[in-house]
């Protein structure tokens, strides 16, 4: 599903903000990317969508390669990966269902087909009966919720997931992770970056990806205890 | 397409204050153009109707014969470059210099001989009141031996083609400038629009929409803000060319192709500003 060889990223700075990582995520997997702010989880993701590019080393993701998908191939690969970002990245002055139709439509599904699947993907996230009220009407949680609907329209294998719930209270986070859970339950494969490890903590099942200052330092899948997803 | 059109439209509706304001901008950009284009017609206009009184007037010998002029008048209305000539008899001439010269009148009329030639005024045709046709329409009508003497108003002639020369340096160094500054305005206001927008363009990418999908719609908002703009630009330039007619100087209206290119440049300009905002913004990721 996600493969990183020997993957380095390195900006401007003399550091690299990866460095020479390598993971491979299989189908179906709920995996969580934990560390520090700064220690390379959202360019792991942003990798993994294609929006960056590796400085060494190759990703791939659900059969398309960085070293040999174009700029202007890359939107066959998002139309296979769902994205949620942590600020929900929205569009403003349009409503729930518009966001998740808006997805649908530029993605090429039929024009009869659209208003309906939005729906039901609203009604997949619990969020149906406010399919017609403004974005800006909507909580943190409501908002979360759209976007993870926009996120599937494609119907996607992976959902990658850059702090989800860092911008949410309690009781919404909880609703978010039980909708995750729920997704991967469905088959899809989760990648979630989080800085949280006490979010991490409760969900034992889950695999566990730690990065430090751009090194991977921890993988539950290698260690003795890899099915309770313990955190080092 | 109707994706395309119905997007552009919907979010032209969205956000009326931004269209609104770019419009605006292309639309002083463009009346700036619009007012130089009506005082450079104008101009035109005015070198035009002093390049009609060029003319080239060949003074005949006093024992030019009848035959003579009418075979020098064939020759010379064969040439291209002539419009029409005028025989002027030494009557006429005495008539006319009576009537232009009235200081001279009483002397004019005690003469007892007629000093004043018969002439052919040769008019030129538009297009060839140059310097150059001038000369040498000259030189050839002295070639004539019954001709005593050919003017043109050397000097006068001199200075109209100076002013025309400078009058079209003037136009088109001043208009480009002008026709830069009004492109360049137009595309930091197409580009401010664009920007507001830019975390639309990044969502729509992130979803999985090709660049052209995304493009489209921009294009589509940039020929309709720049051609509202290019319209404005014309009805400002009217309503200024109305008041100075009213209360100031007679001028004329400019060509209507004119104003169309106007609203063309607003439309052509809204679009290629679209295009490469757009395309920079696409390639941010």
């Amino acid at each position: 599903m996600i493969k990183l060889i020997e993957v380095t990223k390195t900006y401007s700075r003399p550091e690299p903000a990866l460095e020479n990582i390598s993971f491979h995520l299989e189908r179906g997997q709920f995996c969580f990317l934990t560390g520090h702010s700064g220690s390379g989880k959202s360019t792991a993701l942003r990798l993994a969508h294609m929006v960056e590019r590796p400085s060494a080393g190759e990703v791939r993701v659900s059969g398309f390669s960085s070293a040999r998908t174009s700029r202007r191939e890359v939107w066959k690969l998002r139309r296979r990966v769902g994205f949620v970002f942590q600020d929900f990245r929205l569009l403003p002055g349009r409503t729930a269902l518009e966001n998740v139709a808006f997805a649908l439509e530029v993605t090429g599904t039929a024009r009869k087909d659209i208003a309906p699947r939005a729906q039901r993907l609203l009604g997949q996230v619990g969020l149906a009966p406010k399919a017609s009220a403004a974005v800006h009407e909507l909580s943190g949680g409501e908002q979360q919720r759209v976007a993870i609907a926009r996120a599937l329209a494609s119907e996607p294998l992976l959902l990658l997931a850059d702090e989800p719930t860092g911008n949410l209270d309690d009781r919404a986070t909880r609703g978010i992770m039980k909708l995750f859970w729920e997704i991967n339950a469905l088959g899809m494969a989760v990648l979630m970056a989080t800085h949280d490890l006490e979010l991490v903590r409760q969900y034992p099942k889950a695999r566990v990806l730690e990065l430090d200052q751009g090194r991977l330092v921890y993988d539950s899948a290698d260690s003795a205890g890899a099915g309770e997803g313990s955190e080092g | 397409m109707f994706y395309t059109l119905r997007e552009a439209i919907r979010n032209l509706r969205r956000t009326p204050l931004l269209t609104g304001l770019s419009a605006s901008m292309i639309g002083l950009a463009l009346f700036v153009v619009g007012l130089f284009a009506l005082a450079a017609y104008n101009l035109q206009l005015a070198l035009e109707t002093l390049e009609e009184r060029v003319e080239v007037v060949a003074y005949l010998r006093d024992n030019a014969g009848s035959y003579e002029i009418a075979a020098m008048t064939d020759a010379l209305t064969n040439l291209p470059e002539v419009l029409s000539i005028d025989f002027v008899t030494k009557s006429e001439a005495l008539l006319k210099a009576r009537r232009e010269l009235p200081e001279f009148r009483d002397i004019l009329t005690d003469l007892e001989v007629n000093p004043l030639p018969a002439s052919l005024e040769i008019q030129l045709r538009p297009g060839s009141r140059t310097r150059e046709t001038v000369d040498r329409l000259a030189r050839q009508a002295e070639a004539f031996p019954i001709v005593e003497d050919v003017q043109y108003g050397q000097e006068w002639v001199d200075k109209l083609f100076t002013l025309r020369r400078m009058g079209g340096v003037t136009t088109t160094v001043l208009g480009t400038a002008f026709a830069v500054v009004a492109a360049l305005i137009i595309g930091t206001a197409v580009r401010i629009a664009i920007f507001a927008r830019r975390e639309e363009i990044k969502v729509m990418q992130l979803v999985g929409a090709r660049d052209e999908f995304i493009r489209q719609p921009f294009l589509i908002e940039g020929v309709v803000t720049g051609a509202l703009g290019g319209l404005l630009a014309v009805a400002m330039t009217y309503l200024t060319f109305r008041s100075v007619l009213q209360y100031l100087f007679t001028i004329s209206w400019i060509p209507t192709q004119w104003a169309g290119i106007g609203v063309l440049a607003g439309v052509v300009f809204g679009l290629i500003a679209s295009n490469l905002s757009v395309r920079k913004h696409l390639r941010e990721i």
